[in-house]
């Protein structure tokens, strides 16, 4: 027997793939949004109701991440926004490799803001870095408050957290108040918006935010086709 | 769950050591904030290796606590409260020290 020294980071692959995404983005010029949640959260649903405002400066595409069906790519393709299903069978995150087979399908020079929407899952996408610049969480604000402890991973990691279906809110018995300071022990620095997608309430606030992020991460001279 | 891709990701790494000799045992170096189940990993580990050359392959896992500290008060030890990032002495944002590793330290071969 003999024990061989190594120390190298187990998701080495991963992130060497992820770091030619970013590569390839950055050669592009587009900047690159990982949207992450559990199942039905609603990440597509923040999606529809926000691409209208991202089309009026950028122009951007999705890449949806589901197990099965191509449901999600037609929801947003009818926001006349390019969208390309990734289909991972039984994978219950998306990877650094699956993205960068995607690409070659992409039309990347006609995009400047690429949305990638992993698989919905509040455990493994955490994990693994898809080369992108931005992390979003979408989180069903009924679920819980106690659950950015529950789920610390992918609260910690984002640069920005959602609260869905705060019209739900008065009928789930979740306090708001506490679910918001819950998020904020985990991840002290990242904004977090109370959103609603039945009602409105709150998404141009992202909007907005995502905006102003993309465009002091510019890439590229801001398209100006309002 | 991701233990699967967690547990190939660590054979491969494992793999590109052993110069094409048996695996017998992996030592990793595993944080408390990573999102990896210990039990199911080393479910996925040897369900990877069954009916390769490495059956039989074992884990030693090394546990690393979550170690925080802040940027203000230089503050720094383990959160008291769950994953609480809020320093207990000043209330500023703090930073991950250690319990984000996912590394393979050393690989036994036959």
């Amino acid at each position: 027997m003999e024990r061989v020294p190594v120390e190298k980071k187990v998701l080495k692959k991963n992130d060497e793939l992820a770091a030619e995404n970013r590569q390839l983005f950055e050669h592009h010029g587009l900047v690159a949004v990982n949207v992450m949640s559990a199942p039905g959260a609603g990440k597509t649903s923040v999606l529809e109701r926000i691409l209208p405002a991202l089309k009026s400066e950028f122009r951007p595409a999705v890449i949806e991440g589901d197990l099965y069906t191509t449901l999600d790519a037609q929801r947003i393709e009818k926001t006349g926004v390019p969208a390309y299903q990734i289909t991972t069978g039984t994978c219950c995150h998306l990877d650094a490799k699956m993205i960068a087979k995607a690409l070659t399908q992409f039309p990347l020079g006609e995009t400047d803001l690429l949305i990638i929407e992993n698989v919905g899952n509040m455990v493994c996408p955490a994990e693994f870095d898809l080369g992108e610049d931005l992390r979003v969480m979408v989180f069903s604000a009924v679920e819980g408050a106690e659950k950015p402890q529950k789920y610390p991973l992918m609260f910690r990691t984002a640069d920005a957290v959602i609260l869905n279906k705060t019209d739900l809110i008065p009928y789930s018995g979740v306090s708001l108040h506490d679910l918001v300071s819950n998020v904020v022990k985990v991840n002290p620095t990242a904004p977090v918006f109370a959103v609603s997608c039945r009602t409105g309430e709150g998404l141009a606030e992202f909007a907005g935010w995502l905006m102003q992020r993309a465009r002091s991460l510019h890439k590229r001279e801001v398209s100006s086709c309002v | 769950m991701h233990e699967a891709a967690i547990a190939a990701g660590i054979l491969e790494v494992a793999g590109e050591n052993a110069a094409g000799r048996p695996i017998q045992k992996v030592g990793l170096r595993l944080g408390r904030f990573t999102g990896v189940v210990r039990e199911a990993l080393e479910f996925a580990f040897e369900a990877l290796t069954a009916g390769t050359k490495s059956e039989g392959a074992r884990l030693e896992i090394e546990e690393v606590p979550l170690v925080v500290s802040c940027p203000v008060c230089k503050w720094a030890g383990r959160p008291a409260e769950n994953f609480c990032m809020l320093c207990p002495q000043c209330g500023a944002a703090m930073q991950i020290v250690t319990g984000r590793e996912m590394e393979v330290v050393w690989v036994d071969v036959e």
